[in-house]
């Protein structure tokens, strides 16, 4: 027989060697493989971003050619969105989900091996077009026809089956955790019961579902425009470019939010510990992610008011995006009640969650301003823009996986982290965040564009403030690297509940959760008593 | 194994090895579409090793399934896992048919002048718009006339033109497409009936006539192919024959996909693999099968009719 029972791998526990790690169908061990891709992922993003911010330093044409400039940003982008953020979330997924709904592993424990293991391929796939000839793709993250079918390299084409087997391991990842939580709930939860981040994943696997073959659309039809002569994006033949707009930003918003809900989820739980309250508004937050969540199936066009759409389009995409802005609201409003009057303290994962609610709302309001038609017609594709999606994206999805991270690792180790080393890295992060993000506010309110290596004098010291809070930034992650390696190898050990106040099924398993979480449901008792939902 | 218990499967290798086969296949498709002459043999080998996979895979669920190791919590995960693998399925094919409604009430149209009218009289003055008109050439094809164009109503070109009523009849073989798929809906309920009532032989005979029903439809499907390519539409022919093709051609292959899956099924009834509660591999497999029957019927109205 080639299976085990739940009770019978405690007694036998992992497998020994490298090969655990590929042939793994524990959820912890994948959750681990997600989480440390991700994270090579995030640096290598992170270097091209140096490279960028480096030619930005001053004005004129300093270090690289144009086509190496635009080939960064595009892989910056892709490397970010699709091999840093989004299998970050997947980890976490990975390693919280059963641990909170009281179940033993994840319901399709081989598939969900796949979805991993599919990762490194695409990632290694899109990397190396880098050396191939004509370099890689330069056309931005978004890939606009026809840049990426008309005038793109050749490497265009490895581009389009990386994000096909992206693609594939986001479906199968949402796939398994929709029936995970669906049917490996402990039998006694309901799921007005469950934690709010075992939510916001639910929802965001519908989304991801929705979502991602709609980008494995759009990408096929690159395919056939660029090599079997189909016309999709091409007016000659009767198709129009704007088509692959319309097509890759339905994937597209959808995006945004599979990128932020999750975090919205974190956020929901840090913040009740260190604030010494229970959630404000559980069932108004379950709600509000799910409107969220589908108003973004329904605004992608306020990504393209400059395409000449009609009139009435923009104006319905207008205020579609203007509605968001109710339910969001309801959450920031939410986290803010549940600080009020608690008894707040501010450990290293609360620092990230407060800042988190702070800088993810100047996001989303900035976010609201881009919503505006006719302010967009000054703001779109200049430097507000990126200033927008890296408030959101850095200091809002990006923060609440490093809150997770410290939240939670005292979990998955058994051990804490060094609290003072915590305490600086988030004062060295969050300062010079703003430091690099700020600034490039104004740039784009002064016009700047963005995607250009180039620019006139009047931007070259918001840049150079801009540049030199980056480089502070991107050293940062040096210092993160060594308090998780630390952790992992000298903490203290810890309890089961190292935060006092923490609720949650997760908290009263051993102090390094063992390798399968819940061999027997937990009683009704133990998950109200658990419940964030009180 | 009882209920109380979880399932947890041991460690496998077969994702590696699929995510080996289909980085390989794709690898060697892209090459192949650059012009290497080794990356057909990429392409096969990466198919292979999928094939391998599959079989190795599949082989060890069912292993595993007909040796009673698998409790009803499994079966569930399994039902949820296929229904939302066939929800993104479905969701794959309305970005097709989003971008054919797209060209057919807004591309094609604005092209010919429609709406704002900025855009098209002055450069394409000649040309009015029609979904069901389009020149059977290659997008970008330099006509005579110098301009980059590949529609129908320039003078003096001599460019073939038709429309699809001239092409494809959807009450020709569409129609009768349509009858076969959707009596092989009929059938396979039939066998799953027979299935549940523990008729063995019922269930073969109505897994053969499904089979044979979707084989015929494809026969059918490649006959019409033969006619319209002959009449000049091809996939280079403009956004119609683009539409037309990706469309009918990705359903076909699904069609394809699912009448191997009930050749396999078939297998396993034979093998007396399902009992009358306990056959979740049929259902699956009928599920998609009944999934490409419904959007077969959204591409006869969309594409062939209207």
């Amino acid at each position: 027989m080639t299976t085990a029972t739940a009770s019978h791998d405690d007694h036998h526990g992992p497998e020994k060697g490298l090969m655990r790690w590929v042939k793994t169908t524990n959820h912890k061990d994948i959750g681990s493989l997600y989480l440390w891709f991700a994270f090579t992922m995030l640096l290598v993003g992170g270097a091209f971003a140096m490279g960028i911010r480096a030619e930005l330093l001053q004005p004129g044409m300093q270090l690289m050619e144009p086509q190496f400039f635009n080939q960064l940003t595009t892989m910056h982008g892709l490397i970010m969105v699709f091999g840093a953020i989004m299998p970050a979330f997947v980890g976490l997924g990975n390693w919280l989900i059963p641990m909170m709904i009281g179940a033993p592993d994840m319901a399709l424990p081989r598939m969900n091996n796949w979805s991993f293991w599919i990762l490194p391929f695409a990632g290694a796939i899109l990397l190396s077009t880098f050396f191939m000839e004509g370099g890689a793709p330069a056309f931005g993250w978004t890939f606009y026809a026809p840049l990426s079918t008309t005038f793109a390299p050749d490497s265009t084409d490895f581009f389009i089956f990386a994000v096909h087997l992206l693609g594939f391991s986001s479906i199968m990842g949402a796939i398994n955790i929709i029936a995970t939580v669906l049917n490996m709930r402990a039998p006694e939860m309901k799921l007005m019961d469950m934690p709010l981040f075992v939510w916001t994943w639910l929802i965001t696997s519908f989304l991801l579902i929705g979502a991602m073959p709609v980008l494995a659309g759009a990408v096929t039809m690159m395919l056939t425009d660029r090599n079997f002569g189909t016309a999709f994006f091409d007016a000659t033949g009767g198709g129009d470019p704007v088509l692959f707009q319309h097509i890759f930003w339905f994937f597209g918003h959808p995006e945004v939010y599979i990128m932020i809900l999750p975090a919205f989820g974190v956020v929901s739980h840090i913040i009740p510990t260190f604030a010494r309250k229970p959630l404000f508004g559980y069932s108004s937050m379950v709600y509000a992610t799910a409107s969220i969540a589908f108003l973004s199936y329904i605004v992608w066009a306020h990504h393209m008011f400059l395409t000449g759409m009609p009139v009435a389009a923009e104006l319905y995409f207008m205020y579609a995006t203007m509605l968001i802005a109710v339910p969001t609201g309801v959450k920031v409003f939410n986290w803010i009640a549940t600080m009020w009057r608690g008894s707040m303290t501010f450990e290293t994962p609360m620092l990230w969650a407060v800042s988190f609610v702070f800088l993810f709302t100047i996001g989303g309001f900035s976010g609201l301003m881009l919503g505006i038609v006719p302010a967009d017609i000054q703001y779109h594709d200049t430097y507000f823009v990126v200033a927008h999606f890296h408030y959101v994206l850095v200091t809002g999805a990006l923060w609440a996986i490093i809150a997770a991270t410290f939240y939670w690792l005292p979990k998955w180790t058994g051990r804490m982290y060094n609290e003072t080393l915590g305490k600086v890295h988030f004062w060295w992060a969050v300062i010079s965040v703003n430091v690099l993000f700020f600034p490039q506010h104004f740039l784009g309110l002064a016009g700047m564009p963005r995607r250009i290596p180039d620019y006139s004098l009047q931007f070259a010291d918001f840049n150079l403030i801009s540049s030199l809070g980056g480089f502070a930034f991107g050293a940062s992650f040096i210092l993160l690297t060594y308090i998780v390696i630390d952790c992992v190898r000298n903490g203290k050990p810890c309890g089961s509940r190292p935060w006092e106040s923490a609720k949650g099924l997760e908290w009263t398993l051993e102090p390094k959760a063992q390798y399968h979480s819940f061999n027997t449901p937990p009683s009704r008792a133990l998950i109200e008593a658990e419940s964030q939902n009180s | 194994m009882s209920e109380q218990e979880y399932y947890i499967p041991h460690g496998t290798y077969w994702p590696i090895i699929g995510s080996i086969g289909v980085s390989t296949l794709f690898v060697g498709f892209a090459n192949q579409m650059h012009g290497a002459e080794w990356g057909g043999s990429v392409m096969a080998l990466g198919f292979a090793i999928l094939v391998f996979m599959m079989f190795g895979w599949f082989g060890q669920v069912v292993n595993e399934s007909t040796n009673g190791i698998y409790n009803k919590q499994v079966d569930r995960s399994f039902r949820w896992g296929m229904s939302w693998f066939i929800f993104s399925e479905v969701m794959f094919f309305a970005a097709f048919f989003g971008a054919l409604f797209y060209a057919r009430q807004f591309s094609v149209p604005w092209l010919g002048g429609e709406g704002n009218n900025i855009f098209t009289p002055d450069l394409w003055n000649a040309f009015s718009a029609s979904w069901h008109q389009m020149a059977f050439l290659a997008p970008g094809t330099e006509l005579q006339s110098g301009t980059v164009m590949s529609f129908p109503a320039i003078p003096d070109t001599g460019i073939v033109t038709a429309t699809p009523a001239d092409v494809v009849d959807p009450w020709g073989l569409p129609a009768l497409n349509t009858a076969l798929l959707l009596a092989s809906g009929v059938t396979l309920t039939f066998a799953h009936h027979a299935l549940r009532a523990g008729h063995r032989n019922q269930i073969v005979g109505w897994l053969v006539a499904t089979i044979a029903l979707g084989a015929a439809f494809l026969g059918f499907q490649i006959m019409e192919y033969g006619h319209a390519y002959q009449d000049g539409l091809k996939l280079t022919s403009g956004i119609y024959g683009s539409t037309f093709y990706m469309l009918t051609g990705f359903h076909g292959f699904h069609v394809t996909v699912g009448v191997i899956m009930l050749t396999v099924i078939l297998y396993r009834v034979q093998k007396g693999h399902f009992t009358a509660d306990n056959h979740f591999g049929f259902e699956g497999v009928a599920w998609y099968w009944h999934f490409v029957d419904v959007v077969w019927l959204g591409l006869f109205v969309f594409v062939y009719w209207l």
